[in-house]
């Protein structure tokens, strides 16, 4: 009862995709996709590799732009408007699979850059929100190492402060355990669980169906570039309706 | 095989890390290991001792080191340094009047204590730089042209030798790194315009002997200028060399570019930083880390194609030697003159190399 507190089922989705297709080259990677996504909701999406759940994500921050339909977040339409990309990027985080972390500055440095430099936030105070984030994902002692230096899973947490100390509303997470080895999974799965008992709005592509289990508020299944089906966890695993989705679940539940 | 037991193996001795390796070991392991490994030291060893002998012979030995008279240098079997002795202030000053030369002497310690702090990482502060810039530059300006504070004034065309060879480089330097940056990032740019303008100036320049570079500087240029207007002619020679450098700078930049990964540029705009933004504070920090022997190869040959200002009737160290030794009571000595402004060269080019492999240190420790 608790898992969808947060989730107000009456206001306007802060996230609404609506027909979006996306092409590289002649090959389709969506197809007339639609998503709405709640304040404080957690969505789980998974499909087989080449499914386009990455481009489905990468396109709501626009790092990959779709040629037909329409995005929405917070009522904001992305289009190629400067200013409205600039706002809705400030509004959302993203976790990359190979962390992304800028390799010549320090792990406070990577953390307090973005504060700095477009919110004007004083260096001081930057790095003051940095240590804090540091703590919330328990890395604060490495604040002065170089992210070559920390391990795949310290460098997938730094990567995750560094997108809080943004402070965004909505949060992208594209499969941010599949380079990781496995001793090292739970530690990052661990601190994304906290940031959704926190009531972050959150879409995480990922291949870890535990995860999808105890925290999203609704799956979603994707091949070929198409939605297949989305339900809330107990339904999608308990009872699919799609062929595929039986499928899949049942090649990748099997071990 | 089947009595290993009955011959035990002695227990071998435990690894020591820091164990000396004796010399007659390390010998024959580096020098002697073979055949043809013996034979190749013996005749390099036979080789290096003939060449050192010479040089030794013919450079210390035999040599004159201090004589006013020609004579006693032709008289001798070995080297006449006595030729520097004599010949070094129109070698290193060219054509800049005698008696002003100790304002070349102070421009020089000026200019290199200026270089040397702003190579230091520990004074990488814009607050101490900045001054310590514009206070150099006057004071370099003042020595070098006069005019004030009853200096006499100098004109460009009469200065010369070691302090012109500085300024042309540490100008096409100046000049030329931002000019390849943005030739670099323009070739890269979103912007077709960019691109296409980037990409016709670097293969247009490139493909242009540089002399025809300078030819064009200092020849054609002034025929596009409206009359009366003038540009000064080392000013433009240093634009020159400084276009030329830029473009082959920027394709060495443009590799160092190509090697960021994407995910950089999509961290950043996650970030939501603005394209110069991460270009300044992302991309570009790590490309010239990553380039950084490639830049070191082409500034230190920028340094040597200093020496082009020739063309213009300029006495840079090189060109002045060249008209110091038409002397015809030195001028049979000039081998141990342009030894000498050989070892000048040398010395800068070292000096920079030496300089950019301690850049890679700092990189590699974290330190810049």
């Amino acid at each position: 009862m608790t898992q969808s507190s947060f989730t107000d089922q009456t206001a306007a989705p802060v996230i609404r995709m609506e027909n979006v297709s996306k092409w590289f080259g002649s090959f389709q990677a969506l197809h007339e996709v639609n998503l709405d996504v709640r304040n404080g909701e957690r969505v789980v999406v998974c499909g087989p590799s080449g499914s386009g759940k990455s481009t489905l994500i990468r396109c709501i921050n626009r790092l990959e732009v779709h040629q037909s339909g329409q995005i929405f977040v917070k009522g904001l339409e992305m289009t190629d408007n400067v200013k409205n990309i600039d706002t809705i990027r400030r509004n959302i985080g993203m976790v990359f699979q190979n962390f992304n972390l800028f390799p010549h500055l320090t792990v406070l440095e990577n953390l307090t850059l973005g504060p700095m430099l477009t919110k004007q936030v004083k260096k001081s105070a930057a790095e003051e929100l940095a240590m804090h984030f540091l703590r919330k994902v328990r890395i604060p002692e490495q604040a002065h190492k170089y992210p070559l230096q920390l391990s795949g899973g310290q460098q997938q947490r730094v990567a995750i402060a560094r997108s809080l100390c943004m402070e965004p509303e909505i949060m992208l997470f594209d499969e941010p355990t599949s380079a990781l080895d496995p001793e090292m999974i739970k530690e990052v799965l661990d601190t994304m669980i906290e940031l959704a008992e926190s009531g972050m709005t959150m879409i995480v592509v990922t291949h870890e169906m535990g995860f999808a289990r105890t925290v999203a508020d609704s799956v979603v299944f994707m091949a070929d570039g198409r939605k297949i089906e989305s339900a809330p966890p107990e339904e999608f695993f308990g009872n699919p309706r799609e062929e595929r989705t039986r499928a899949f679940l049942d090649q990748i539940l099997k071990h | 095989m089947t009595s290993v037991s009955q011959h035990p193996v002695a227990k071998p001795a435990a690894y020591n890390p820091d164990a000396k390796i004796p010399a007659l070991v390390w010998l024959k392991s580096n020098l002697f290991s073979s055949v043809w490994q013996s034979l190749l030291t013996v005749i390099v060893a036979a080789v290096l001792i003939r060449f050192c002998w010479f040089v030794l012979d013919w450079g210390v030995i035999n040599a004159v080191f201090y004589t006013a008279d020609p004579d006693t240098c032709r008289a001798a079997t070995g080297a006449c340094w006595a030729v520097i002795v004599e010949k070094h202030r129109p070698m290193l000053f060219g054509l800049y009047p005698y008696a002003e030369h100790w304002r070349l002497v102070l421009m020089m310690v000026i200019y290199l204590v200026t270089i040397v702090v702003s190579l230091s990482p520990r004074f990488w502060n814009l607050r101490l730089l900045v001054p310590l810039w514009i206070v150099a530059t006057s004071a370099i300006g003042v020595l070098m042209f006069g005019g004030v504070f009853g200096l006499r004034y100098v004109p460009t065309s009469e200065w010369g030798g070691l302090p012109l060879t500085m300024l042309l480089f540490t100008g096409t330097v100046l000049i030329g790194m931002p000019i390849a940056v943005l030739l670099a990032l323009g070739r890269r740019a979103p912007l077709p315009v960019a691109r296409s303008v980037s990409v016709v100036f670097i293969e247009a320049l490139r493909g242009v002997p540089l002399i025809t570079i300078l030819f064009v500087a200092v020849n054609v240029f002034p025929l596009f200028l409206p009359a009366g207007v003038e540009v000064n002619k080392l000013l433009r020679i240093t634009i020159g060399i400084a276009i030329f450098f830029a473009c082959y700078q920027a394709e060495v930049i443009r590799g160092g570019l190509q090697a960021i990964p994407r995910g950089q540029y999509e961290a950043a705009a996650s970030i939501s930083l603005s394209y110069w933004q991460t270009t300044r504070r992302i991309i570009l920090p790590q490309a010239l880390r990553i380039c950084l022997p490639a830049i070191t190869n082409h500034i230190i040959a920028a340094m040597k194609n200093t020496s082009f200002v020739i063309i213009i009737g300029l006495f840079d160290i090189l060109t002045a030697t060249t008209a110091v030794m038409q002397d015809p009571l030195w001028r049979s000595f000039y081998i141990e003159a342009y030894l000498f402004v050989a070892l000048v060269y040398l010395f800068f080019g070292y000096a920079l190399s030496l300089y950019a492999r301690q850049v890679e240190k700092w990189i590699a420790s974290g330190r810049i």
